[in-house]
């Protein structure tokens, strides 16, 4: 069952529909709803592994529906702490809580000034009106 | 620019929501709440597919039997009036022009419901062979047709038994339409040739029965769990029917195109086959995936009754054994699967 429409005041948003959760020097991503729902209910996700470096606007891991396969894109440069098993073992609770139980991966950022070429809530809702 | 047709079901898919996709030069619903679940709605229940961009060609005269016989792969004898058949249209090379079902109205009058990719190309295979005393019509934009497939389809349709492969006359609520025993979702089903006009008023009483609108993603995973082949990609004109399994489809004790050919393949013993996989490790298949040990994917997906990736594809004849292990390349990355008797999926539960 998927989540209805909605997007987070807190997160910062990337313009490939990712989001980030920033906290002292830690963040945690995810896809946003409007990807989940783009891509449909979600069967495998191709993480990536603990330690590895991401680097902003780069593919870090897939995600792949019956129908699609999509990369997923680091919002922000860090190196992996965690991936979330929760959704190796069962994708389709990114469609259900795409910013709760639905996170990603969770990074040690390595350069936390990054987070200012993100966009705030209403930067991201405005893109998506004008995809 | 392109413009893509329309079935006259379009609207209806609109209203309820679809996800509209290229396909075969039509506008078509690939879903509506979501593959997965319409996918188990027809395992479970009953769903209902426009498949109205499929194309319907009439061969009828005194010579029509005796042109499809010299055609077609399989032996017409072993059909009469009111019986339906499976077959192939082969060319000199025992390769498939296509799959198709073929109805024998009575004696001088068929008709073949092919492929949407393949509709031109078949009736120009067969007009360019027309015999004096056979005519061959494409009548698909007169037509329209559903598959309505699942356990519960029959009940909720409330049509009589009748067994598979067999059509006749019937109406739904008053609505008259051929009801055809057949389908391509492994399930107890129909599909209903209805005039274009009724399609709208068939498709609503058949909601109202309770059948579940479902797209063609959902026809997809359904078809290959239990390997139904689809043409352009497990078989076409350079596959031979022998390498794809389809032996069975073929009376090679007839004269048709490419019996020959044919006949040969399977006395020495083809060198690639088409085999059924799944996977052992995480992810997914997908045609045109290479496999490690000397072949490629021709159709794969996520198989929501195993809850694992899935596919069909070429090996080379030793890896064609159940069982044997193959290495498909996963966008870079590879990954096990191994090779299972078909169908994949039975619905008994039993898994090869």
């Amino acid at each position: 069952m998927a989540a209805a429409e909605n997007y987070p005041d807190e997160l910062r948003y990337h313009r490939e529909h990712d989001w980030a959760r920033i906290e002292n020097g830690e963040a945690v991503f995810g896809i946003t709803w409007f990807a989940q729902d783009a891509l449909g209910e979600l069967v495998h996700f191709e993480a990536p592994e603990e330690g590895a470096t991401l680097t902003r606007d780069q593919p870090y891991a897939e995600v792949e529906s019956v129908k699609a396969v999509s990369d997923v894109i680091a919002p922000l440069s860090g190196e992996v702490l965690e991936v979330n098993a929760a959704v190796v073992d069962a994708p389709e609770t990114v469609n259900e809580d795409p910013y709760g139980a639905g996170w990603l991966v969770r990074v040690r950022l390595s350069d936390p000034g990054e987070a200012d070429s993100l966009m705030d809530v209403e930067a991201y809702k405005q893109h998506l009106a004008e995809a | 620019m392109q413009t893509l047709l329309r079935t006259p079901l379009y609207e209806r898919h609109v209203a309820l929501g679809a996800r509209l996709v290229p396909f075969a030069g039509w506008e078509m619903p690939v879903q509506y709440e979501g593959v997965i679940s319409e996918h188990l709605a027809v395992r479970r229940d009953a769903g209902v597919f426009d498949v109205s961009h499929m194309g319907e060609l009439e061969v009828e005269g005194p010579r029509a039997r005796e042109l499809l016989q010299s055609l077609v792969s399989n032996d017409l004898d072993r059909i009469g009036p009111g019986q339906a058949q499976y077959t192939l249209l082969t060319n000199e090379h025992g390769g498939i022009v296509d799959d198709l079902i073929v109805y024998e109205r009575d004696p001088q009058r068929f008709l073949l419901i092919v492929n949407a990719s393949n509709r031109e190309a078949d009736f120009e295979w067969l007009r360019e062979r027309e015999l004096r005393g056979s005519e061959v019509r494409d009548v698909s934009d007169a037509s329209a047709l559903l598959a309505v497939q699942g356990p519960r389809v029959i009940e909720r349709l409330g049509l009589p038994a009748a067994p598979a492969f067999t059509f006749a006359p019937g109406a739904i609520d008053g609505v008259e339409c051929v009801v055809n025993r057949t389908g391509y979702t492994g399930e107890e089903g129909v599909e209903l040739l209805v005039s274009a006009e009724s399609a709208g008023e068939l498709w609503d009483r058949v909601l109202e029965r309770g059948a579940v609108p479902c797209g063609l993603g959902a026809r997809d995973t359904l078809r290959l769990e239990v390997c139904y082949p689809l043409h352009g990609n497990d078989i076409d004109q350079e596959t031979d029917a022998i390498s794809a399994g389809l032996g069975w489809v073929c009376a090679l004790d007839k004269e048709f195109t490419g019996a020959d050919e044919l006949r040969r393949i399977k006395d020495a013993g083809p060198e690639r086959r088409l085999v059924a996989f799944v996977m052992e490790e995480a992810g997914i298949p997908r045609q045109g995936m290479a496999i490690a040990e000397g072949g490629e994917v021709t159709s794969g997906s996520h198989s929501p009754m195993l809850a694992r990736g899935i596919g069909m594809g070429y090996v080379p004849a030793d890896f064609a054994q159940p069982g044997s292990e193959l290495t498909i390349d996963v966008r870079g990355r590879p990954r096990r699967a191994r090779v299972v008797r078909k169908p994949i999926y039975a619905r008994d539960g039993e898994e090869s």
